[in-house]
């Protein structure tokens, strides 16, 4: 498969607790990320609440300026690039946010919501080819099209949630960063949009970088998953074999925490208090360690562990000095 | 349960919208009641009245476009709606508190999060402001906040959408309310995190006896911490019920297409389409006669499209259910 986004290194830093005279603490939230994505390829991206997600996807976008490292879309370096440069490929890297509702104009209506893109990047003339590429975007999301002159706040949390999934959809881009594009939608319209999302891979060969914290989602929609943890990726495999011989102690709770796994659950020790870190980890060592069930002293807490690949599987690979057996 | 008082009784509600297009009516006819301690949880498809309902309690929709049409709302023995805005004032956030679907519209951008606690706890308690932000740091760090001391000092922009979400609920939490109104109060949560969150609410209902109204699109959060279902479907209740027994025998077609189209892990082929309730919620400008799930119902005859469908109640009186469907028992046996 073709990389389409390739990042190396990537990083943002927050400087954090109070401006400008407190020196050197910062909020780490990405720190130094390699990610790809192929064409057509769907990537899930998962971590606890905090972990970086959102600020990894919007720095792929380019809607937050790196503290250091590169991005490379379709093989230009858009880290470089002046917003005037960036231009033509912002229609191709499109965004679905977390937060529909201050994601989306209050003063537009859902028609100049949908056609303000179609009309930036010219993509159809203006009266009824126009109409029609709308009226279709809203059916492919579940919508009628009777809620056309209606603005945002006249619906509901979902609802809005599908609008802004149809904005991102009417310029037809090539990758779309999805951040828990279906968390707030019931069962059934998430099905729906996963089967949209789905069909249009097949027919358009769209790529995802899938984020959410449903774990249940990300298996069924991805190729490959990424998993992070404060800002670092701890690993990453083929969906199948993550979700079978996961070998990295975080990735292993967070997949007996799926409701219904309650096999993967007993056979784990317990984790610790997310709250009350016992441990410390030293600047250099395992951001995990303070919570890991088998992180050992002297090892884990002094020294960052390396990606290493599975000796049978090199798409496998994970950032963990004691690995449990597959 | 139902010797007691309940804490919150809604009846009859009914809100519409009034745009230029004509008037809507987002809730329909909606009754229940929750008792002190008691967790009734709202489910529906997105845009059936869950959050319209929810916010009417507290009389926070905008009026107009907003207007409660009818039914009553008792809070503790006092009529809701007639009370003065500066009386309800003083039940907001103390008595009632709210978890708000989206974090952002309620978060005040300009102000942190810690003033935004310590704020909600002084207009309720006598608390000092060192008092009310020691409380704000230990609410954070009950909602699984790591580093609350730090976090208490950020501002919402600075916060992920679970960070931000878990503020909100930590405010709702600060005046001990006898009533907890959630509107999703976990969707963009973790398992962990969500499981600890509920959790705590659990505790609180036990030990203070913390009534909750809990929408969820999450059916196994349903399942795990609810007493009592309600099932909305186009600004209805279709289906009440005991959580139990809804599970082990949805009575309602929409509540069993619902119950089938939940996600399990390792369930089913990846990549393949996932199954659906076909068609789409009709708007609710134009209704049709009859049953309002008719159009998407596999089980539809001719009186389903009569006339409006009443609430019956359904299998034994133990079970205290409620349906709106003329083929309930026939089918559900
Ligand atoms: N603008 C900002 N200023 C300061 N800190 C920030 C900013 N944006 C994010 N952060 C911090 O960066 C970290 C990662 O945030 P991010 O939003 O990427 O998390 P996430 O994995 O998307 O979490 P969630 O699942 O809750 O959405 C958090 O600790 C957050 O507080
Ligand atoms: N200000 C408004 N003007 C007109 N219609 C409105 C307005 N606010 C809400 N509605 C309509 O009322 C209906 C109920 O909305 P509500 O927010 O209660 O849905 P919900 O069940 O909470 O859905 P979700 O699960 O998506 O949050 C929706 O069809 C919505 O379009
Ligand atoms: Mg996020
Ligand atoms: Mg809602």
């Amino acid at each position: 498969m073709k990389p389409l986004v390739q990042t190396e290194k990537l990083g943002k830093y927050y400087p954090r607790g109070g401006g400008l005279f407190t020196r050197g603490t910062f909020t780490r939230a990405v720190d130094g990320v390699d990610l790809t994505v192929g064409t057509g390829e769907t990537v899930g991206l998962v971590g606890e609440s905090g972990s970086g997600k959102s600020t990894l996807g919007r720095l792929i976008l380019r809607l937050v300026e790196p503290s250091f490292g590169r991005v490379t879309f379709d093989g230009h370096e858009i880290t470089s690039l002046s917003a005037r440069e960036l231009q033509p490929l912002r229609r191709r890297m499109q965004i679905i946010f977390q937060d529909p509702y201050s994601s989306l104009n209050p003063r537009m209506t859902v028609r100049d919501i949908l056609a303000e893109p179609l009309r930036i990047h010219k993509l159809t003339a203006r009266g009824s080819e126009e109409e029609g590429r709308i009226v279709e975007l809203l059916k492919r999301v579940g919508m009628r099209p009777e809620i056309l002159d209606r603005y945002p706040h006249e619906f509901s949390g979902g609802q809005r949630q599908r609008i802004g999934i149809a904005r991102s959809l009417a310029v037809q881009p090539d990758f779309i960063v999805c951040d828990e594009p279906v968390s707030a939608l019931d069962v059934s319209i998430q099905a729906q949009i996963v089967n949209l999302l789905l069909d249009l891979q097949e027919e358009l060969g769209v790529a995802y970088l899938f984020i959410s914290h449903d774990l249940r989602v990300v298996e069924h929609i991805s190729h490959r998953v990424v998993v992070l943890y404060a800002g670092h990726v701890v690993e990453e495999a083929s969906a199948e074999r993550l979700y079978r011989g996961a070998v990295h102690p975080y990735t292993r709770t967070l997949l007996a925490a799926v409701p219904g796994n309650e096999a993967a659950r007993r056979a784990l020790p317990v984790l610790a208090d997310a709250t009350s870190p016992a441990r410390v980890a030293e600047e250099d060592g395992c951001p995990y360690f303070p919570r890991c069930p088998s992180g050992k002293v002297g090892t884990c807490d002094v020294t960052m562990p390396e990606m290493s690949a599975a000796a049978d599987d090199t798409t496998h690979r994970f950032a963990c000095h004691f690995p449990e057996t597959r | 349960m139902s010797s007691e008082a309940p804490l919150l009784s809604v009846e009859g509600l009914c809100v519409a919208f009034r745009t230029e297009r004509g008037a809507v009516r987002a809730v329909d006819d909606v009754s229940f009641s929750i008792f002190p301690g008691e967790t009734l949880g709202i489910v529906g498809e997105s845009g059936c009245g869950k959050s319209v309902t929810a916010l009417s309690i507290l009389r926070l929709l905008p009026t107009p476009p907003a207007q409660i049409e009818d039914g009553s709302l008792h809070f503790g023995g006092r009529d809701l709606r007639t009370l003065s805005e500066r009386e309800l004032e003083a039940v907001r956030g103390d008595e009632i508190a709210m978890v708000f679907q989206e974090p952002m519209t309620s978060l005040n951008p300009v102000h942190t999060v810690g003033a935004q606690i310590v704020e909600a706890i002084r207009l309720h308690r006598p608390d000092s402001r060192r008092e009310a932000r020691t409380r704000a740091i230990s609410l954070l760090e009950r909602v699984g906040i790591r580093d609350a001391a730090t976090v208490v000092d950020a501002f919402p922009h600075e916060l992920s959408g679970g960070m931000r979400q878990r503020v909100m609920i930590a405010m709702a939490l600060s005046c001990e309310p006898k009533l907890l109104l959630a509107d999703e109060p976990t969707t963009a949560l973790d398992v962990t995190i969500q499981a600890q969150i509920l959790d705590l609410l659990q505790s609180l209902r036990r030990s203070s006896h913390m009534a909750i109204l809990l929408i969820t699109h999450d059916l196994s959060v349903v399942e795990h911490h609810t007493d009592r279902v309600l099932v909305m479907y186009a600004g209805e209740v279709v289906e009440s019920a005991r959580v139990g027994d809804l599970f082990r025998r949805p009575a309602h077609p929409y509540t069993r297409a619902l119950l089938a189209s939940m996600p399990r892990l390792g369930g089913g082929k990846r990549r393949t389409r996932l199954p659906t309730i076909e068609g789409v919620v009709p708007g609710l400008g134009n209704l049709p006669k009859g049953c309002r799930f008719q159009e998407r119902c596999g089980a539809v005859v001719e009186s389903c499209r009569a006339e409006r469908i009443p609430l019956t109640s359904f299998g034994t009186v133990e079970e205290n259910r409620m349906v709106r469907c003329l083929r309930a028992e026939e089918l559900a046996s």
